[in-house]
């Protein structure tokens, strides 16, 4: 937008880090209204331009902060004086009023207060902002992993990527490199021989089945594991924990994770545990600090932008990083309005003035209107995957226009596979359409049957329990008995299968396929 | 009892399928997508506070044949029919379609004024213009099979007749709307065949159960005359009266699909749940309790077809009906094999359905005609409209080959 040529590369599908991995809250600010003041603004200010450059992705829920009987009520004033300063509007909601729009929340809860918090697509919103920068010019690498950074005495000068697609090194030659590798920016960093201090904090985040709330619900109290519902399409999810790890890629979603966040969950909806899970995944949070601090909630989630040149005498590279989703448009504006200074050029930011690709309706997205489409369409004869309303036709789009390398990708582009029964119905026939369109060989169609019931399966296993149970129970027999899955002809596992939540040192089957 | 709304047990759906393939309507019809998908597909896409995205659930039947064979158990129907009501909330559905379906979902209304002057109403509401006027400007199918108003309610009859003396026990009747107007035949030999098993027999005032305004998505009509009927009832049932009723549409209304279908969780409204019985599931229980003397039955030397609608299927008795008619001899009795007669209450009845509803019965129709029968024998009286409608059988409930066979 800014008149740069400027090469975005991605080692697999954009949105595969934290970004496609978080909880889908856009904030309103308020959980940080006490402890994070910074970046309580930062949340509530960019909330405001978010809802109006891009309101196609976002839904607007509001959001709720509701005292249980397990929270100190003593927070509440500073929760409510916290808002009034960082500028959220906070309203207090009789709580017979909230039952009514929230028949399943707690009805101990003593005090609720309404915010604009609202639920936010981060697959479809991180869509418009590659749209928008292709209109742009800027060219979009997915499946180019950085594995060099170019080093010429205090210069950085490039970097050479391995394009796992065609498996060949790619050389890119850069005046400036921008380090935006969120949890992975330590490591890039690290290329050039520069340290940068990001501590990943693990969260692990539960998606029910169905909506169970129409409204974000935080838990009135300093942040902690579990506090938070959002509802996201068509599923409520439940997060977070914060675990330190060690690997911003490699890491276990524990069972005391899931336990903890359907006993927390239970506080605010009685009866949830009885409800379906649908699945878990798990996000890492790219928290930097120059200082080593021991508990990761307690680090600012404010964003901070590195200057090579000045904190190490390094030039062409900048590292932004930290923040929060809600937040990344402003870490952008201030990372290139860097840039700008680095070129010696004035050229004004206009990303908080002009709307995204796809956001021409002006209009918020609504739970109904996926179905409402597939009416108007008679399109219910053409679906792929039944669960989430995906027709032929957006996967076929999704193949053809979104340039899909994996089944994986089509799921990003379309939400295939991501209902509750999990690819059970949908997986065969994308794989299907696959086949038709892009007519590989036998065994490749076959390898990314595979990887995405493997990567399914990945945020399966921690909650298998009760009705989705039942459910893995039926798409075993429809994969493994029937279809014989496991044995078709082809490699085990491909390049680009996801590798999150497995031990570090390769990939190691966990599936039913062992 | 878990008072959780129906739409809940979505979370149950394994997608397994079953449902589309057993849909009687989704097999004839390509305007109904099917039960998997309007039920608890379609409800995770709904949300009270926005606009209805529904159009294609207006074509659920309300058959109940997903429920039955959901190895899961989501309540499909119930979760359809709460969609349908809230297109209906919304103004999703014409006012042309909705004046049409509280003509077709209000038979008391028709009957309380149209009986006085029923034969020439009869005349009127026969006659070929009048129901090709109701086609084109109402939407009430010209072909379908509209049921003959009756000079003497059932009520009339009842009340105009001797109190029978010597009862030891009392038996609460629940007429229904089509007994009272249209069909009193079955409730004078309900009343009968009670009274020969020795009960005394109270009918008190009733409204229409709501049923065919809960199957138009008219809760709050509906709504009424339930909580109507349970002001009424409840004090009986508190009694400990058993309350029992002939068509089987009308008692699975009280039993759960009203309580259910309009959050209506009270103690008086499972009171009379409790106390509510189907006439053929209550004679059974009888029976079984070794309270009804048995009687040396006469024969009743026909062929017959019996059919358990859909409705009755719902209540999940088993068969108590055709239990019954096993007893009756020489009743030489042909079991159904079908799902479904089509017309599900008043779903028939409406132009757009109408042929819907007669390929959904033709496996029954062709049953009825191959097996040469001379009546077919039904609880329901909708279907029985509908079967002797398409297959010019005559159809009785069951009560009336009973009251037969006990020579009452
Ligand atoms: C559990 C959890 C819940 C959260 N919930 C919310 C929320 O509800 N609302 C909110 O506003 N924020 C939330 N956040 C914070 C937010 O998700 C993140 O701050 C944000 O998504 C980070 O975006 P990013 O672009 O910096 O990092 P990422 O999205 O991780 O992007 C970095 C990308 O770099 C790529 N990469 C890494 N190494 C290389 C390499 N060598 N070569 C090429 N590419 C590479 C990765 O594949 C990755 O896609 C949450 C975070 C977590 C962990």
């Amino acid at each position: 937008m800014r008149g740069f040529d400027a090469i975005l590369v991605e080692k697999r599908d954009l949105t595969h880090g934290t970004t496609g991995r978080y909880h889908g809250l856009l904030h309103s600010g308020g959980r940080y209204a006490v402890k994070d003041p910074q970046a309580a603004v930062e949340c509530i200010e960019e909330n405001r331009i978010l809802r109006r450059i891009m309101p196609h992705c976002i839904e607007d829920t509001g959001g709720f902060f509701v005292v249980t009987p397990w929270d100190d009520p003593d927070y509440v004033p500073r929760f409510v004086d916290g808002c009034r300063r960082a500028g959220i509007p906070v309203e207090e909601v009789p709580v017979d009023q909230m039952l009514r729009e929230e028949p399943l929340l707690n009805p101990h809860i003593s005090h609720c207060f309404r915010v604009p918090d609202a639920a936010a697509d981060s697959f479809l919103a991180t869509e418009a902002n590659a749209e928008s920068a292709r209109q742009h010019g800027a060219r979009i690498w997915t499946y180019h992993e950085v594995t060099r950074l170019v080093r010429q005495g205090d210069h950085v000068v490039g970097a050479v990527c391995h394009d796992l697609v065609k498996d060949e090194e790619v050389h890119i030659h850069a005046d400036l490199l921008v380090n935006a590798a969120g949890a992975w920016a330590g490591q890039i960093a690290a290329m050039a021989g520069v340290e940068v201090n990001i501590i990943p904090g693990k969260g692990v985040m539960v998606a029910m089945a169905h909506r169970v709330v129409n409204t974000v619900v935080n838990r009135c109290k300093l942040p902690s594991d579990g506090d938070i519902i959002v509802p996201i399409h068509t599923v409520a999810v439940i997060g977070t924990t914060d675990v330190k790890v060690s690997d911003p890629e490699h890491f276990p979603i524990e069972p005391w994770e899931i336990a903890l966040m359907l006993a927390e969950g239970e506080k605010l909806v009685p009866g949830l545990k009885q409800m379906r899970v649908l699945r878990a995944w798990a996000g890492v949070r790219p928290l930097y600090q120059e200082t080593v601090v021991a508990d990761t909630r307690d680090v600012t989630r404010a964003y901070t932008l590195l200057d090579h040149e000045t904190r190490d005498g390094l030039r062409g590279l900048i590292t932004i990083t930290g923040g929060k989703w809600t937040t990344y448009r402003q870490m952008a504006q201030v990372t290139v309005d860097r840039v700008c200074e680095k070129f010696g050029v004035e050229r004004h930011c206009r990303t908080h003035e002009e709307p995204l690709p796809g956001a021409e309706r002006a209009e918020y997205h609504w739970l109904g209107a996926p179905l409402a489409r597939v009416e108007r369409e008679r399109a219910y004869g053409r679906l792929v995957c039944e669960c989430e309303l995906a027709t032929e036709e957006d996967v076929i789009r999704a193949i053809t226009e979104g340039q899909a390398r994996t089944i994986d990708d089509i799921r990003r582009d379309v939400r295939l596979g991501m209902g509750p029964c999990q690819g059970g119905f949908c997986t065969y026939r994308a794989a299907g359409i696959w086949h038709a369109l892009r007519r590989p060989r036998v065994t490749e169609t076959n390898v990314a049957l595979r990887d995405f019931l493997q990567e399914r399966w990945k945020g399966l296993l921690p909650v298998l329990h009760g009705q989705q149970l039942r459910q893995e129970r039926l798409d075993e027999l429809i994969y493994l008995s029937v279809l014989n899955a496991d044995h078709l002809p082809g490699p085990t596992v491909s390049p680009l299968a996801p590798v999150m939540y497995e031990p570090a040192g390769g990939t190691q089957r966990d599936g039913p396929s062992t | 009892m878990n008072t959780w709304p129906v739409e809940l047990t979505l979370d149950n759906c394994i997608k397994c399928t079953i449902c589309v393939t057993a849909c009687p309507v989704a097999a004839v019809t390509d305007r109904f997508p099917g039960p998997k998908y309007e039920g608890p597909q379609a409800a995770r896409f709904r949300h009270a506070g926005q606009p209805t995205p529904d159009h294609s659930v207006d074509y659920c039947s309300g058959c109940r044949v997903c429920n039955m064979v959901c190895p899961t158990g989501v309540r499909i129907a119930e979760i359809n029919a709460r969609a349908r009501a809230s297109m209906v909330a919304q103004g999703a559905l014409s006012w042309r379609t909705r004046l049409r379906n509280n003509v077709l979902a209000r038979p008391e209304t028709l009957g309380r004024w149209g009986y006085r002057v029923a034969p020439l109403l009869n005349a009127l509401l026969h006659s070929t213009w009048a129901r090709a006027a109701a086609h084109v400007l109402l939407g009430i199918d010209r072909r379908a099979p509209l049921p003959t108003l009756v000079r003497e309610p059932f009520t009339m009859w009842f009340h105009g007749r001797p109190t029978p003396r010597g009862a030891k026990r009392r038996v609460i009747y629940f007429h229904g709307c089509s007994t009272q107007y249209y069909e009193p035949r079955v409730g004078r030999a309900a009343v009968r065949l009670l009274e020969a098993h020795g009960f005394e027999v109270i009918v008190p005032p009733q409204t229409c159960c709501g049923l065919p305004l809960l199957s138009n998505g008219e809760f709050e009509a509906a709504r009424a005359l339930y909580r109507d009927n349970v002001r009424r009832l409840v004090g009986y049932a508190r009694q400990g009266y058993p309350i029992v009723g002939t068509s089987t549409s009308c008692t699975l209304t009280l039993k759960e699909e009203a309580p259910e279908l309009l959050d209506i969780h009270d103690d008086d409204a499972r009171l009379l749940a409790e106390r509510t019985f189907d006439l053929s599931e209550f004679l059974v229980s009888l029976a079984e309790e070794g309270e009804s003397t048995p009687v040396d039955l006469q024969p009743v030397a026909r062929r017959a077809l019996y059919h358990a609608p859909c409705q009755y299927r719902a209540h999940r008795l088993g068969a108590p009906s055709l239990e019954l008619l096993r007893r009756i001899p020489e009743l030489d009795l042909v079991e159904s094999r079908a799902d479904c007669c089509g017309i599900a209450g008043t779903y028939g009845f409406k132009r757009e359905k109408y042929d819907i509803a007669m390929r959904v019965g033709r496996p029954l129709f062709d049953q009825v005609r191959e097996s040469g029968v001379s009546v077919v024998i039904c609880d329901s009286e909708t279907c029985r409209w509908q079967l002797a409608h398409a297959t010019g059988v005559p159809a009785v409930h069951p009560v009336e080959l009973l009251a037969k066979a006990y020579g009452v």
